[in-house]
Parts: structure tokens; sequence; C-alpha cells
């Protein structure tokens, strides 16, 4: 014994402590918090009554972003194009002739921390609208203290859909607005066998339920269906399988860095975007340069905005925010989605000419406004928005270019009722509104 | 098509990945008995310096040559300042050495996060290495075959000064018996010094290497760090044949069970196999014969 037996016990010791931080990271934390916010729900369940003070020559709304945490590097840049379309409504005359306050509250990348700040910006700081979240467990958390209270979520990202509550307006894409436009284009470029790759979470589970169902109405073939674990660098296995799978093209849902370590084994590996092009749901602008333009040059994209459209409000937009934030800063989607959800918040609020929370939603139907991603109309009854879809490119400029879009904005349909392969889907999730996964 | 032969260089890339991760810690930690969870840190410094060589130089083969030198030097010396600053002070105690080091690494992952941004970075490779190159008519990642080779070349390197040289001598004095080489004539304060300076340059090796095949952000090191634990104490503290073997079979393991599962259960695998194993054979794969009475 001695020497040995004491490194050794350091070691089980060590291999412990490390397992515990890299894997299980916030598991603690999290429950506690947790507890607390269901503690808190039961015990304001009857405070409703919404607090908003409209006497003043201010109204206030709140922001919920992760400005610290893993989600930080991409909810800022939400967090920075919210405050910019709050500046330029103010700088216009503010909403109802009052000036906007913003109350920013940091969601810290934890979903428990969204819930508990959500339920401050809605009780204790009596905000009249409250915009942010990313992540679907982060709006799955605080959906419920909006529903409680009765309070408004505007929620920017593009999501897996199969849910749709009275009290949050969808401004990003519902699945048939991105998923589905980008199933299209495959099929329509003649690709017919599809290999999945994802990290394992709700989103790309959930999409990949709906391109697996499309593709058995679409003639297509799912030849392998992959998810790693997120923060996950090892994808060599995943390539081989993917080299034999025969597939002809693959769709991408990989969040964050797992991305780099893909598209650089993918490249090494002697595949390319001319034979097995791959077609990402999660990788825009920002993310085209910490990639690396050389290892995603050619490969499609899907989404509802790209900084390179064409039209006289895009060009205003990306001028002013270069302007606001730097001319490096590139504009994405989410940041889009996010900017146009304020105006639209604006725009139902003028139609009410109320910022009561019934009175707002009940105004919401058929809200036009005119984004820098085109024309987008409110769905009064599933408070999505109707949004124009493109699938892009990723060129060497480390921008995206439009190569196909859709005939005008498309219905959102975030259940996919309207569509005959998604019986099933539908069928199988029209019971849980927003709250299963 | 058959999978087998592209599966079994897979594992073995694999496992030199895992090798060349913990390498470094099988010197400062087996020889020295420090646990060091800064260790993912100092390949994150590594592969900053890979970063930044291939902006001041272009990606391209003097670059990286380059990188792998300067990142010995960079990663050893904060190892260095590590150990003169705070490790030597608590060389009897070693599970303190856990939280000490551990604090020191969210330390340096903020240094990383303000000099760097928090949005991981693009080092562009020597254009050979992001090409495939084809084994038996496969086609296989030229940058994992580098790192293969490296990894072999970085073992039988610490091989050779451990065993052949001087220093390698006192620094295997000094790991087996701190008393009695103290009272030979080593200055074992000195030896334990250039020790953590080796294997905290390894390290920095690692990184510079890692950044071929990952994306380089402030967590770069953090995916690495528990495998290169795991590798270590399954392959018998103190023993670098027992890493070397231990890499490639967890490797191996760890392709074989993804073919026919999952990433996440592959990963969990893993560890699932080293627990059962130390079960068994709590000493690791190779035991030190020690005659060690204290």
């Amino acid at each position: 014994m001695g020497r040995t037996s004491l490194a050794l016990r350091a070691g089980a010791a060590a291999l412990a402590v490390a397992a515990i931080m890299g894997l299980g990271g916030c598991g603690w934390g999290r429950t506690v918090a947790e507890k607390e916010a269901l503690d808190k729900s039961s015990a304001s369940n009857a405070s409703a009554t919404s607090c908003v003070d409209t006497s003043g020559n201010t109204i206030k709304v709140g922001f919920v972003n992760s400005l610290s945490g893993t989600m930080a590097i991409s909810e800022k840049t939400v967090s920075d194009s919210l405050h910019m379309a709050v500046d330029e409504i103010n700088a216009d005359g503010g909403v109802l002739g009052k000036q906007i306050q913003i109350e920013q509250q940091d969601g810290k990348s934890e979903p428990a921390t969204f819930a508990e700040k959500a339920r401050t910006l809605i009780e204790k700081q009596c905000v009249a609208a409250v915009f942010g979240g990313w992540t679907s467990s982060s709006r799955k958390a605080m959906l419920p203290v909006f529903e409680e209270d009765n309070a408004l979520l505007f929620y920017p990202l593009q999501y897996e859909g199969m849910e749709s509550s009275p009290n949050i307006f969808y401004s990003g894409a519902a699945p048939n607005q991105q998923i589905v436009p980008a199933l299209d284009y495959l099929k329509e470029q003649g690709h017919k066998k599809l290999f999945l790759v994802g990290s394992d979470y709700v989103f790309p589970q959930t999409a990949n339920r709906v391109v697996k169902a499309y593709a058995e109405g679409n003639g297509m073939e799912v030849v392998g269906e992959e998810y790693t674990p997120m923060g996950s660098t090892d994808f060599t296995t995943i390539v081989n399988k993917l080299k034999f799978s025969g597939a002809d093209a693959v769709v991408n849902t990989l969040n964050g860095d797992s991305n780099v370590a893909f598209f650089k084994e993918y490249k090494a590996s002697g595949l390319s975007a001319d034979k097995v092009p791959v077609i990402s749901m999660s990788i825009a602008e920002e993310e085209v340069a910490s990639i690396g333009v050389d290892n995603v040059k050619d490969q499609l994209t899907a989404w509802n905005y790209y900084q390179t459209l064409d039209n006289p409000e895009n060009k205003k937009f990306v001028k002013n925010f270069k302007a606001k934030y730097g001319e490096s800063r590139p504009t994405s989607d989410p940041m889009e989605s996010a900017y146009t959800s304020v105006y639209l918040w604006k725009k139902m609020v003028e139609k009410a000419k109320s910022f009561d929370v019934d009175k707002v939603k009940a105004a919401a139907d058929g809200v036009t406004f005119d984004a820098p991603e085109g024309q987008v109309k409110v769905d009064g009854k599933n408070h999505h928005i109707y949004k124009t879809s493109y699938i892009g490119k990723i060129g060497s400029d480390k921008l995206i270019h439009t190569v196909w879009k859709s005939d005008g904005p498309i219905a959102p349909d975030p259940y996919l009722k309207t569509y005959d392969w998604a019986k099933s889907l539908s069928a199988s999730t029209s019971g849980s509104d927003g709250s299963g996964e | 098509m058959n999978m087998l032969f592209p599966q079994i260089v897979a594992g073995l890339s694999n496992g030199s990945i895992l090798l060349l991760a913990a390498l470094g810690l099988s010197l400062t930690f087996g020889q020295m008995g420090v646990i060091n969870n800064a260790h993912g840190e100092f390949m994150m410094a590594g592969a900053y310096t890979a970063y930044v060589m291939s902006s001041l130089i272009g990606g391209n083969a003097a670059s990286l040559a380059l990188a792998l030198v300067v990142g010995f030097v960079v990663a050893g010396l904060l190892g260095l300042l590590l150990d003169v600053l705070l490790l030597e002070r608590m060389r009897t105690r070693p599970l303190d050495t856990l939280l000490v080091t551990f604090g020191v690494s969210l330390v340096l992952q903020q240094v990383a996060r303000d000099i760097f941004g928090s949005t991981g970075v693009y080092a562009q490779a020597p254009e050979a290495l992001t090409k495939p190159v084809t084994i038996f008519g496969y086609s296989f990642p030229a940058a994992r075959l580098f790192i293969f080779i490296l990894a072999i070349v970085c073992v039988a390197a610490l091989y050779a000064v451990l065993k052949l040289t001087p220093l390698g001598r006192q620094i295997r004095a000094t790991s087996e018996n701190r008393d009695l080489a103290e009272v030979s004539g080593i200055s074992t304060k000195a030896v334990d010094h250039v020790t953590f300076f080796i294997g905290s340059g390894i390290a920095g090796v690692a990184g510079v290497a890692l950044s071929l095949l990952n994306s380089i952000s402030y967590n770069f090191g953090t995916s690495f760090i528990v495998q290169a634990f795991l590798v270590v104490v399954a392959g018998g503290v103190g023993q670098l044949k027992g890493a070397v073997i231990a890499s490639f079979v967890l490797g191996l393991c760890q392709s074989a069970v993804e073919l026919p599962t999952s990433s996440s259960i592959a990963q969990m695998s893993v560890f699932l196999i080293v627990v059962i194993f130390l079960q068994f054979r709590p000493q690791g794969l190779v035991a030190i014969r020690s005659r060690n009475l204290a």
C-alpha cells in the first residue's frame, strides 16, 4: 500500500469530480432552482391581475436573453437586435405615444432561470410584454409562467413546432416554414436517400420525426439517423456510417461547436457538397466564421432570412445594425426575427389601442409588417407568423446566398395538420399542447 | 460495403487522440501525484497557439510546425508557473490540488474568453491536412493520420527521456521515493518543476494537434479532461505502457460500440467498461511494483 493506493484513491476522486463537473455540470443547481420556481408558481397562483403601469409617458417591456453561460454567444446577438428595434421605435415616437423602457434580464443559459426571470419581469417589474428565449427548453420552462400570469412572450427562434400557447407569439419559423421547404428543395433536386445527424436534444429529435414522416410520404428514404451528445466532437464513426449508407444528402441539426468537428471530418474524409450536400438548420451567418468558411463553402442552409436578401427594409436593417454594433457583425435569422417581433407587438398594440394582454391578443390576427425578411403576417389562431422560406448556399464571402425561395409567405402550421404525410405526427401530438417533450 | 476496416482505423485514431490528451497527464498525475484539472486548459493554450500562428503566418506546414514548438513552450510555462506558485505548496496533499487546479482551469477559461472572445475561432490548417489520404482503398482524414503519428512520436520521445537520460532517472527516482532521492543528492524540487513543465508542454502539443479536428474555443479542454483521467487511471497510475494500452483499448471499444448503437451509448459504455474494470483491478492495467514501504 502507501503511495500507490494514495495515488489511486486520489485518481478515483479526480475522476468522480471531473465527471460531475464535465458531464452533470449544472445538475444540482437546476433542480433546486426548478423547485423554487414550482413553489413560487403555486404560491402566486391567484395573482393573475396585471400590474402594468400605463399612466406615465413610458411603457416597460422585458427582454430575457442568456447574457452568460454557453448560449450567451448566440443570445447576445438577439438582445442586441431587440435593443435596436426599441431604439428605432422610440426615435420614431414610441408606441401609443409612450417611449419604451427596457428591462433586461439574464437567463444564464438555464431554463429554470428563464422561468424565474420571466416571473420577475411580469410580476415585479410589471412589463407589458416580454421578448426572448432561444432554446426550446427555455421556452418550455417559461410557458407555464406566461399562461398562469396571462402575460405575453415573443419568442424569436425557429423551432420544432407542435406547440401553440395563447400567451406566446412565435416569430421564428414553424417546421413547415423551415424543415418542410428544405425537404421540398432536396426532393426537387432529385435527392432520395437522406442521412440525419443532430445533437441529442428536443429540436433535432422532433425535427427528424418530421423528416422521417416526409420521406415516407414523398418516396424518399432515411438511410441513417445519428445523434451526438451536446458538445460532442468525435465524428469519425458517424462520418463512416454516412459514407457507407449510400446517402445522397445530409440533414444537419447539430448545434454549436459540434458543427466544426463534423464539417472538418466530413471534408477530410473526401465528401463534398457536390456529391453529398449537407443542409443545415442551425448554421447562420454568425456560425460560418467560427466553423471556417473553407469547411462549409457551398453547403446549404434553410432559414427565413439572410443578410444578403435584396430589399429596401433589409438594406436599412443591415446598415443600421452595422452602424450601431460594428462593421464586422453579420445579421442572421434569429436576430431579424427578434427585431421583427418588437415591431409586430407595436402594431398589435396600436391596432388594439391598448397594452392590455387580452386586447392585444384579440387584435393580433392579420397584423402585417414589412420586415427585412419580406412581409410577415400574424396568424391570430396559432400565434405564429406567415414567413417566406429561403434555401441558401454558403459563399466564400462567409455570407449565405439565396438559391431557392418559397412562392410568397407560407401560412404557419405548427402541427403540420395540412400535410397528408404528417397525419401520424399530428395525431400523436395533438393532445399535448406545448406540454409534451 | 464492409465497415470493419474503417472502424478499426477510426478506433485506432480515437485511441491516439486519447493518448495524446492523456500523455502529459500520466506524467504529472502518475509521476507526481498532482491531480491537474487545468490540464485541459493547457491543451486549450496549445490550440489557441495554433490559431495565433496560423493567423500570423498563414495556414501552412511551417506555421503548424512552429505552433507545435511554441505550443509546447507556452503550455509548459503555464504549467511551470502553476507548479511554482501553487502546487509546490501542496506536495503532500494531492486531493487539495484537485480543487486548486479546478479553480485555475476556470480562471484560464475566462482569460481565454477575454482575450479571444467567447465564440470559437478558426485556425486554417495546412492544405494537405484537410484532405483525405487513401489507405487500402479507404479514404481517411490526413489530419487523423498526422495525429496518430504525432502521438506515437510523443510516446517514444517521452519514453526515451524517462528511460535513457539522467533527467529521466531523476524523475523516476523522485516519484518512487522522494526522500531517498533527496538524500541521494537529487533536487526533487527542481525535478518536479521540470516534470511539470514537460507534462504541461505535452498537453500544449496535444492542443495544437487536436485543433485540426475541433473548434478552438475557451472550453476546448473540457471535452478531453475526463477521458484523459479515465485513460490514466485505467492504464495504471504512473505507467506509460498502461496509458498507451488503455487509450487504444478504449478508442477501439468506443468505435466498436458506436457502430451498431449511437454516439451517446458509446461514450457511456466507455465509462461503464472502466468502472467495471476497476472493480476487478483497482490498481489499473499495469501496476507499479514498488518496494515503497511508506
